[in-house]
């Protein structure tokens, strides 16, 4: 699988996963359905980005560097719409950016260099 | 008459069967080691000022055929352009109708001593799949080693796997190669039918044996080792040669199979065997997974009102 693919693939798991979650916290478990889908296009960009960024970069560090601050900020973005929870949602965040970020740089297919 | 003392007649013994190297580009440095047709020296090539390593035939086996067999060895490796494989330089005949043949001077240690350095299982099971491979290029070129032993491979100074020795190679298209009946190789890592002498049987899986025997030298002070290694042994180790590998290429792919941590064609594993080798494989990734499943409960559990 290429990287953004595989990173597209897995924000979308692990974002629809972290969205899911939310189901354990009885105050926000009636807004599910819309956490779900917002975590889950949370995790698609994020995917989006450090896949892209994979491709490019071909550096496990600095790939996971750039998956933990991609996945912070979005997740920070999150906790500022909500007005709370920022270390709640900003850590898990953080480590699903890590996550993809280690992911698409370990297991992504790199293209063939062109002659 | 007036008898020599026994060491002068060693003295004389040592200085007759020394070679001649004056009319030669070489001067030698010192013996590096005897085998069954020759004696290898160490020598300074004066023209490039370099050292090389000299196989010379022994003195008392001055024979065409001895003669014509060093001059074939030569050919053969000379063939066998690979880096796992020594580059000959030179050839040559001595005053004494006596065939040499210079080449590369490998320095480094044999796979027997870099073994007993403590290397680790992955850095030995490395160096046998680069000897796998050299191995295998020379059977692409149809040429059969057939003693293979730790002896007989080098690691050189840069960590390169360099396979010495073929002066019982065959040339598999060959049919004047030896008579019915001789024993060639090295009794502890010859196959089976090598050692009944079947030389006309002799094909690339004799070969195959012998790095199977190599391979469990090689795992044989190791404390933990997987059973797909200890399958990859026994297939290479098939005391039919139909059930062996059907090419050193094929036990390399094993072994590299092994090394990346993915299933090998010689041992199926069960499902608790494969979920292990997946998690030990994908360590670092089931440690994030983890983290991130406990950070996720301390969460739920800290934020409940």
């Amino acid at each position: 699988m290429s990287k953004p693919l595989l990173g597209i693939v897995l924000g979308a798991i692990l974002g629809a996963f972290d969205g899911l979650t939310a189901w354990f916290t009885p105050a926000v478990r009636d807004q599910l359905g819309g956490i779900v889908v917002g975590s889950t296009i949370k995790g698609i960009i994020a995917g989006v980005a450090i896949g892209f960024f994979a491709k490019k970069f071909h550096s496990l560090s600095i790939g996971i560097l750039f998956g933990v601050l991609v996945g912070a900020f979005l997740a920070f973005l999150v906790a500022l719409m909500q007005g709370g929870y920022y270390l709640q949602i900003i850590l898990p965040g953080a480590l699903v950016g890590l996550i993809v970020g280690f992911a698409t740089q370990k297991y992504g297919r790199t293209p063939a260099a062109a002659n | 008459m007036k008898w020599l003392s026994d060491n002068k007649v060693e003295y004389l013994r040592v200085v007759v069967s020394n070679p001649d190297f004056t009319s030669t580009r070489y001067t030698v440095v010192k013996e590096l080691g005897r085998g069954g047709m020759g004696v290898v020296y160490l020598a300074e090539d004066c023209e490039l000022d370099r050292l090389v390593a000299i196989k010379v035939l022994n003195a008392h086996e001055i024979t065409e055929e001895r003669r014509n067999r060093m001059v074939r060895e030569a050919q053969i490796i000379a063939r066998l352009e690979h880096p796992g494989i020594v580059p000959v330089h030179d050839v040559g005949t001595l005053p004494d109708g006596r065939i040499f043949y210079a080449m590369k001077y490998v320095r480094g240690s044999r796979l027997d001593e870099y073994a007993s350095q403590s290397a680790s299982l992955r850095d030995r099971l490395r160096k046998f799949q680069a000897a796998c491979d050299a191995v295998a290029f020379a059977h692409a070129h149809g040429v059969i080693h057939r003693d293979l032993k730790p002896q007989n491979i080098m690691i050189g100074s840069f960590g390169e796997v360099l396979v010495l020795d073929w002066g019982v190679a065959k040339i598999l298209s060959d049919t004047d190669d030896a008579i019915e009946g001789t024993v060639i190789g090295t009794r502890n890592y010859m196959s089976p039918e090598q050692a009944r002498g079947e030389i006309e049987q002799l094909d690339e899986r004799a070969d195959v044996y012998s790095l199977g025997a190599m391979l469990a030298f090689l795992l044989a002070d190791q404390p933990k080792v997987s059973k797909a290694a200890q399958a990859i042994c026994s297939k290479a180790m098939a005391q039919t040669k139909e059930s062996r590998y059907s090419s050193a290429s094929e036990l390399s792919a094993d072994v590299a199979r092994l090394l990346d941590a993915e299933p090998v064609s010689a041992y199926r594993e069960n499902a608790v065997e494969k979920v292990s080798r997946w998690v030990s494989k994908n360590r670092f990734l089931v440690l994030l997974v983890l983290a991130y499943l406990l950070m996720r409960i301390f969460f739920i559990f800290t934020t409940r009102p």
